[in-house]
């Protein structure tokens, strides 16, 4: 399983974080951790544990711009 | 959204038997805040907004394209044009529609904005010079005053409030946000309603109570919403606003009927247990999951989730770019004691709303980083709030 982030849709709500705090996170300034990780515009996670499901899935779920997609 | 959760919700708590989903849209559901927000720049495609059918709603049959005209609880049913659906179990999500205003005068160039067709009309009458009455200062009104400004729109607002937003805001950040928008050239006429609108084929202008003229090209009507409770009239229900649930969102005590999103009226243990309705996104995806789950546990005969339902409510309203303002907990509730807890109200700036002494809202403007530990603090009110 992986996630992938749309960085021109995401615009930093952090729904994801409450929702995955293990995945997701804000930096100081409200913007999203990962953005720093992405290479252009779509960030493509690692291989995540299967344990996380639920809450990568809740994430892509409460997203207000539905930015975030499950795979596999 | 909040019936495509519940389905997702009802699949996922166990229920494998026919599930359908029953909607008078023609379209799939999709996300709706894109077109009220900043986002009216450009109405997006519907296509990319419908939502992604999760793995879980795969096996749902949609029924779209025209309403549930009536539900009888006593027999199990509920009617469709002239088909009649039995069920085990029912999810109310009909949502609410735009308030109408019943004045005088002719209805073409009049808008509201609700559905993807609404905001794609008012997108095309909003053109650089366009006049725009903008009648209501909640938060559509002012995200549209925000958008027509940044369109090259000459805007006004009329709203009966003395400053916008009154509800659920206050006057400190009311005065606050009409000062921003008076700095981006939004003209406000507050403390007055409506009277008629002008013109003869379409408006032309709207009178207000004070006898002002404005002249209009475009009216928007922005006076909030009422909820699509008729189909379940004659069940005996209480439909003063919305439908009233218990905490598992069961409808007034029935475990075969439970209702989410917009429309259900229910107890939030964060604060107290009185029913509340709550207009916000992420609050449809949350009583949606809870109602769903409720429903499958009493499909299945499964135990039913745990009692004590507390979500954070929380929104956003995008108005003017670099300016998002965020808000969690019941800022309606702490109407009475509202202080400034970090910032400076002229720019970013923290304001928390309180009852009792406690902490029970909290609206950011700016201030991003600050968001999660002010969530964090509000959903620590779980079980400190019920008596």
């Amino acid at each position: 399983m992986k996630i992938e982030v749309d960085l021109t849709k995401c615009q930093d709500h952090g729904q994801c974080v409450f929702a995955a705090p293990d995945v997701f996170a804000l930096d100081d300034d409200g913007k999203l951790a990962l953005r720093a990780e992405a290479q252009g515009d779509l960030y493509v996670s690692d291989e995540l544990d299967e344990s996380l499901r639920d809450d990568v899935e809740e994430a892509a779920d409460v997203c207000p711009l539905q930015a975030i997609l499950v795979r596999g | 959204m909040a019936g495509l959760r519940a389905a997702e919700a009802v699949r996922k708590n166990g229920w494998a038997g026919e599930l359908i989903v029953i909607g008078d849209e023609d379209a799939m559901p999709y996300n709706r805040p894109a077109l009220s927000k900043d986002a009216l720049q450009q109405v997006p495609e519907l296509a990319e907004i419908v939502f992604r059918v999760p793995r879980a709603a795969t096996d749902v049959r949609w029924r779209l394209g025209r309403p549930v005209a009536h539900a009888d609880l006593a027999a199990r049913t509920v009617t469709v044009e002239d088909e009649t659906i039995p069920w085990d179990g029912l999810v109310v999500a009909t949502g609410l529609r735009p308030r109408r205003l019943a004045i005088p005068g002719p209805a073409a160039g009049r808008h509201v904005i609700r559905t993807h067709a609404d905001a794609c009309r008012l997108r095309a009458a909003l053109t650089p010079g366009a006049r725009v009455v903008i009648i209501g200062a909640g938060f559509i009104g002012c995200e549209v005053a925000a958008s027509a400004r940044t369109l090259g729109c000459e805007v006004d607002v009329v709203a009966p409030e003395s400053v916008p937003i009154e509800r659920p805001l206050g006057p400190l950040l009311g005065a606050e946000l009409r000062r921003r928008h008076e700095s981006h050239g939004v003209r406000f006429h507050l403390g007055v309603v409506p009277s008629a609108f002008l013109g003869t084929f379409a408006v032309e202008g709207v009178e207000l109570s004070d006898g002002t003229r404005l002249p209009a090209d475009v009216v928007v009507e922005a006076v909030g919403c009422q909820p699509n409770v008729e189909w379940l009239d004659g069940n005996g229900l209480d439909l003063r606003d919305g439908v009233l649930c218990d905490d598992l969102m069961r409808v007034e005590g029935r475990p075969d009927v439970v209702a989410c999103g917009d429309i259900a009226r229910f107890p939030n243990a964060l604060f107290d247990d009185v029913a509340r309705r709550v207009e916000h996104w992420t609050m449809a995806g949350d009583t949606a999951k809870r109602a769903g789950a409720a429903l499958a546990a009493q499909l299945t005969g499964a135990e039913l989730p745990e009692r004590g339902f507390a979500p954070v409510p929380s929104f956003w309203s995008d108005q003017y770019y670099g300016f998002r303002i965020q808000s969690f907990g019941a800022v309606g509730l702490g109407g009475e004691d509202v202080r400034v807890l970090e910032g400076e109200l002229g720019d970013e700036v923290v304001v928390g709303y309180h009852r009792d002494g406690q902490l029970v809202g909290v609206v950011l403007i700016g201030l991003a980083g600050r968001a999660a530990h002010y969530r964090g603090v509000i959903a620590a009110r779980a079980g400190v709030a019920v008596a």
